[in-house]
């Protein structure tokens, strides 16, 4: 499998958009550890920016990038090659290129300006951020040929997880205020990769007493090691499932 | 060696390939030919399992290839687009196709064309910076590379310079010599009247006639394959507004 992989990290490597997005990370990060003394206030700037971008440009760049390679992908299935290790090949290679991306552009300036856990913890949630919208960006490539519709699928799944499903979070909220749904939130999170970073990071930073009684619910959940290691679980199954359903796709499809 | 026997497929309501039974035996060059839509370029996808049936059975060596993926390992495949990683250099997509193939590869690769093409001095140039033509003579050459006993060539002359286009023709003919399945889809009739010895003609989906360029000559008379076959279609053509007729 590794054979073809090697190839696709190398072509996406020298991708210039591949070489803009870290640039932009980097800058972004270096900018906002720069500007503000207190590191934390640059952490938190950091992680509402992060969740916005790093998922936009995981998508959609995926989405592009499998449509671009369906030609390639038709020759390497005329190879003695099974599907299964073709498009796992194309996952690994474009999650790898966009993961080293990730790293060098917001790992390397959080670990010099903040190499507490903190910094850990939002350079572990971003990475599995990018991995899951990489996951996602096939699954909805592998489910339409045509490259349009792909691209609309993924911009869908972007707004749902980075902007819908908050607002229909809040209105499940208010409907019920006069409910407890401390426990009901803490499911309701789980159903969203972005909210699971976020509160992975939000959890690491002493500012949970701002968010009420839910957020007192979040901190004795999310605050033991044992919260974070179900967090941190939760988020790999949304890594894991998009790209095993996808290969179930593919591995049936006319190409 | 293929054998094709009663393949269906059908894109939702579209039945693109009907009954389809056909056997090609080694030593052949068989031209697949029909109007656009006739469900060619369908029938060569499921050779290769790109395409998978939605009834009968494909023997490539005598083996069904149904979930199998070794059995492309005898065969060699031109597409009739080339599109490439486009920072890969010509070198590492010969390298990486190499990698994926030696363990069923001959010691010695065959590389007639890479030298006829002359290849070689733009190994090192990345595949995206590459004219359509030269796209092409990369998958001529990856094609061939392996000696596979089955060659499968995709509208191979479209887009290469008259030269090229004969070098790629002789290197065909040498491969029939040497006892391949080689099957061409092409449009360009003057091409496969030179290296065609049967022809498998495909309409709506299923075969209308496959026989030898010689049987088909002879049959309608003519000295051109092109001529032959556009006799063979007018009368078909004549023979479906009859039927439509008839309907009406």
């Amino acid at each position: 499998m590794n054979k073809v992989t090697k190839y696709v990290l190398y072509d996406i490597v020298r991708n210039r958009f591949v070489m803009g997005y870290t640039l932009l990370l980097a800058a972004v990060s270096f900018s906002f550890f720069g500007f503000d003394p207190d590191p934390n206030k640059g952490l938190l700037s950091l992680l509402n920016i992060i969740l916005m971008v790093v998922p936009l440009v995981s998508i959609i760049f995926s989405t592009i990038h499998f449509y671009n390679s369906y030609e390639f992908i038709e020759l390497l299935s005329a190879q003695p090659l099974s599907r299964k290790s073709i498009f796992l090949s194309e996952y690994i290679g474009v999650a790898a290129s966009l993961s080293l991306a990730f790293l060098v552009g917001v790992g390397i300036p959080t670990m010099l300006f903040e190499g507490t856990e903190r910094g850990i913890v939002l350079i572990i949630s971003g990475l599995l951020l990018t991995l899951s919208f990489v996951s996602l960006a096939f699954l909805a490539a592998v489910i339409t040929r045509d490259k349009a519709k792909g691209m609309g699928l993924s911009l869908v799944i972007w707004f749902y997880f980075a902007l819908v499903y908050d607002g229909l979070v809040l209105g499940i909220l208010f409907s019920f205020s006069d409910y407890p749904l401390e426990k009901v939130m803490l499911f309701l999170t789980a159903l969203n990769p972005t909210d699971l970073a976020r509160i992975m990071v939000l959890m690491k930073m002493d500012i949970s007493a701002l968010m009420g009684f839910t957020g007192a619910v979040f901190q004795d959940f999310f605050s033991t090691n044992y919260g974070l290691i179900i967090a941190l679980s939760v988020l790999m199954v949304w890594v894991v499932w998009p790209v095993a359903l996808a290969t179930r796709i593919f591995n049936k499809k006319d190409l | 060696m293929i054998r094709a026997e009663n393949i269906n497929k059908s894109f939702g309501k579209l039945q693109v390939l009907r009954n389809v039974s056909v056997s090609l035996p080694q030593g052949r060059v068989v031209a697949v030919i029909g109007p656009n839509g006739s469900g060619k370029t369908t029938f060569i996808k499921t050779l290769l399992g790109m395409v998978v049936p939605d009834s009968g059975t494909i023997y490539v060596e005598g083996r069904s290839i149904a979930n199998r993926h070794d059995y492309r390992a005898h065969i060699g495949y031109m597409p009739q687009i080339g599109r490439y990683p486009t920072h890969l250099k010509i070198k590492q997509l010969f390298d990486m196709m190499t990698d994926l193939r030696k363990e069923n590869a001959p010691k010695s690769l065959d590389e007639d064309l890479v030298v006829a093409f002359r290849l070689r001095d733009m190994f090192e140039k990345p595949l995206g910076t590459l004219s359509g033509g030269t796209k092409q003579k990369v998958s001529a050459a990856l094609a061939f590379l392996f000696s596979p006993p089955i060659l499968i060539l995709d509208e191979p002359t479209a887009g290469l310079d008259p030269l090229s286009s004969e070098l790629l023709k002789e290197k065909i003919q040498r491969e029939h010599g040497n006892g391949k399945l080689i099957l061409i889809t092409s449009h360009v009739m003057s091409d496969l009247d030179e290296l065609a010895t049967d022809v498998l003609y495909l309409q709506d989906g299923s075969v209308q006639f496959y026989s030898s360029v010689d049987d088909l000559k002879l049959g309608t008379g003519e000295q051109k394959l092109g001529r032959a076959i556009a006799q063979i279609m007018s009368k078909t053509a004549v023979l479906s507004k009859r039927a439509e007729a008839i309907k009406i």
